[in-house]
């Protein structure tokens, strides 16, 4: 690896493309992924205009944008958007840290893991979605309802992969802690948790997955406001351009989520060979 | 010879790095430390179950000495190696150090593993830190690490990450840990056997020198015959748990490599390791 990565560091400069292709590719690296997405919608649009698409069951890309435009000086927009926001956080602080602890604990004592790991696995099996009318049933359809539900979404991802991770510590480097006096938080701070990391990265990115699903489906069938209700209210009075919004928004509160926990991995993970290409160049 | 001495760091035609020559001490030994512990072992047995590793070692290291043991695979050396730095107990008998005066000391030793186990995700200076036990990242604990670095010759190298040196770079960082808390008992578990056959002369070399230069008592284990032969004073052989042979090896610093009398040693400990 490090005669590859040297040579490209010295000897390749001599040859390199015309700065003239070197200047133009990371444009287009910034800007390919979106030319499916784009292209699609744009094709979308002339069908609905020449009349190829029923308008009434699926609306244009410009009936969609205008009804945005309508929510969004209404408040109602920022208001859905911010009810599910807060509700995906709030499952995710919930479930997250104590999935996250679990794993820890799980990973690190012999004891817990006799005693917990058997109990959550079994809890696992069960689709958290099947809950639903057990949790209408406790709590109505309060947020007490959507919090559960999106907690035990999170939950699991992450509890596993942090376990994972804990467990797949290379016992050379906590046998070398040890040598050099490492201890309990110390050992764990400098070895055990950075070595856990990136397996508690993808535990994350799962969970946050399964955090959109759950809240949508949870906000469909029990909720008097959010991005979900908006959706099914609009339903009712077939409204498709905002029920389609509804997606839209849907695809980019995921993207956004994913977007964070990237430059997050990257801001921690700079020593893993997998992100040292993306800081180097 | 020793046409290049200075210039830490020299690059091949590629621009990439190879390991320096360390064919004379930097700085010739500046007699700042008193010369390492002495460490006097008596019956040191350790049996895995019914498997008995060590069957009764007896060893007078003197402070300051450069002990290598070589031996098969399974003979016990890194079990020794592993009870003499705390590492595991052992199931009978003691060890005990002392400094040069005979008074006795508390351990303070460090090892150099076969490999590296540095930490990948902090630097090379921080991983040097590490030497020094609680992770405090004062000036003068930094200061001290830089020291050592450049000890290894790779102070340019401080803020890499350990995954972009060279396996013979790596270890010398792993190196420089050991050597960063000046410690007075330094073990080797095999440190040079991951290595190619050529950075591991130039290692040998490196290793060499900073014992000269830090007086430490140098424990090293190894499956090299010639390895040991150019760096120790002395070599025992373990086979089935006991010393089979313990010689010492009267070559004087510098050493020249491939003399008829360091062949002569090695068919020595040959024959005792293969039992001939």
């Amino acid at each position: 690896m490090s005669l590859a990565t040297d040579i490209g560091k010295t000897a390749i400069p001599a040859v390199r493309f015309p700065s003239r292709l070197k200047l133009r590719r990371p444009k287009l690296d910034a800007v390919a992924p979106f030319l499916v997405p784009v292209g699609l919608i744009v094709l979308w649009q002339i069908a609905s205009s020449l009349g190829l698409i029923g308008n009434r069951l699926m609306p244009a890309p410009s009936q969609v944008l205008s009804a945005g435009w309508e929510k969004l000086i209404s408040g109602e927009l920022a208001a859905n958007i911010g009810v599910s926001g807060l509700r995906a956080i709030s499952g995710l602080l919930v479930g997250g840290s104590i999935s996250f602890l679990l794993g820890l604990a799980n990973g690190l004592s012999r004891t817990s893991f006799t005693l917990t790991d058997t109990t959550l696995q079994m809890i696992r099996t069960v689709p958290n979605l099947a809950l639903i009318p057990l949790v209408i049933l406790w709590f109505g359809i309060g947020e007490e309802a959507k919090l559960f539900l999106t907690s035990l979404g999170v939950f699991f991802p992450i509890y596993l992969n942090t376990l994972h991770g804990v467990r797949t510590v290379d016992p050379q480097l906590v046998e070398m802690g040890q040598v050099y006096g490492m201890r309990g938080w110390t050992l764990f701070r400098r070895v055990i948790l950075p070595s856990a990391l990136p397996s508690i990265f993808v535990g994350l990115r799962f969970a946050l997955g399964i955090m959109w699903l759950t809240l949508i489906v949870a906000e469909t069938l029990s909720a008097n406001s959010g991005i979900g209700h908006m959706a099914m209210e609009a339903r009712e009075f077939m409204l498709t351009d905002v029920v389609v919004l509804a997606l839209v928004i849907y695809a980019l509160l995921g993207k956004l989520a994913d977007i964070a926990v990237r430059l997050l991995e990257r801001a921690t993970l700079s020593w893993h060979p997998a992100f040292q290409a993306v800081t180097r160049s | 010879m020793s046409q290049i001495i200075e210039g830490p760091r020299r690059t091949n035609v590629w621009g990439k790095d190879i390991e320096p020559d360390y064919l004379e001490p930097r700085t010739r030994a500046k007699g700042l430390r008193s010369g390492g512990h002495a460490i006097s072992v008596r019956g040191l047995e350790k049996s895995f179950g019914d498997v008995r590793v060590l069957r009764g070692i007896d060893l007078e290291i003197p402070a300051g000495q450069f002990l290598a043991v070589v031996g098969k695979s399974g003979c016990g050396k890194s079990t020794l190696l592993r009870l003499l730095t705390g590492l595991d107990e052992p199931t009978a008998g003691e060890f005990a150090f002392s400094d040069a005066g005979g008074k006795p000391v508390p351990p303070n030793s460090r090892i150099v593993f076969q490999e590296p186990r540095l930490l990948p995700w902090e630097h090379v200076l921080d991983n040097v830190t590490v030497g020094l036990g609680r992770g405090v990242k004062s000036g003068a604990v930094r200061e001290q690490a830089r020291a050592a670095l450049a000890e290894v010759q790779l102070t340019e190298k401080a803020d890499e990450w350990p995954g972009r040196l060279s396996g013979g770079q790596r270890q010398r960082v792993a190196l420089a840990r050991a050597l960063v808390s000046q410690p007075d008992f330094l073990a080797l578990d095999e440190p040079l056997g991951a290595l190619d056959a050529l950075t591991r002369i130039t290692m040998q070399a490196l290793v060499d020198r900073v014992w000269r230069e830090q007086g430490f008592t140098a424990l090293f284990v190894t499956h090299d015959v010639g390895e040991a032969v150019a760096l120790a004073d002395r070599v025992i052989v373990l086979d089935q748990g006991k010393i089979a042979l313990d010689i010492t090896v009267a070559v004087s610093r510098p050493r020249e490599r491939g003399t008829a009398e360091a062949a002569g040693i090695e068919r020595r400990l040959l024959a005792a390791i293969f039992g001939s």
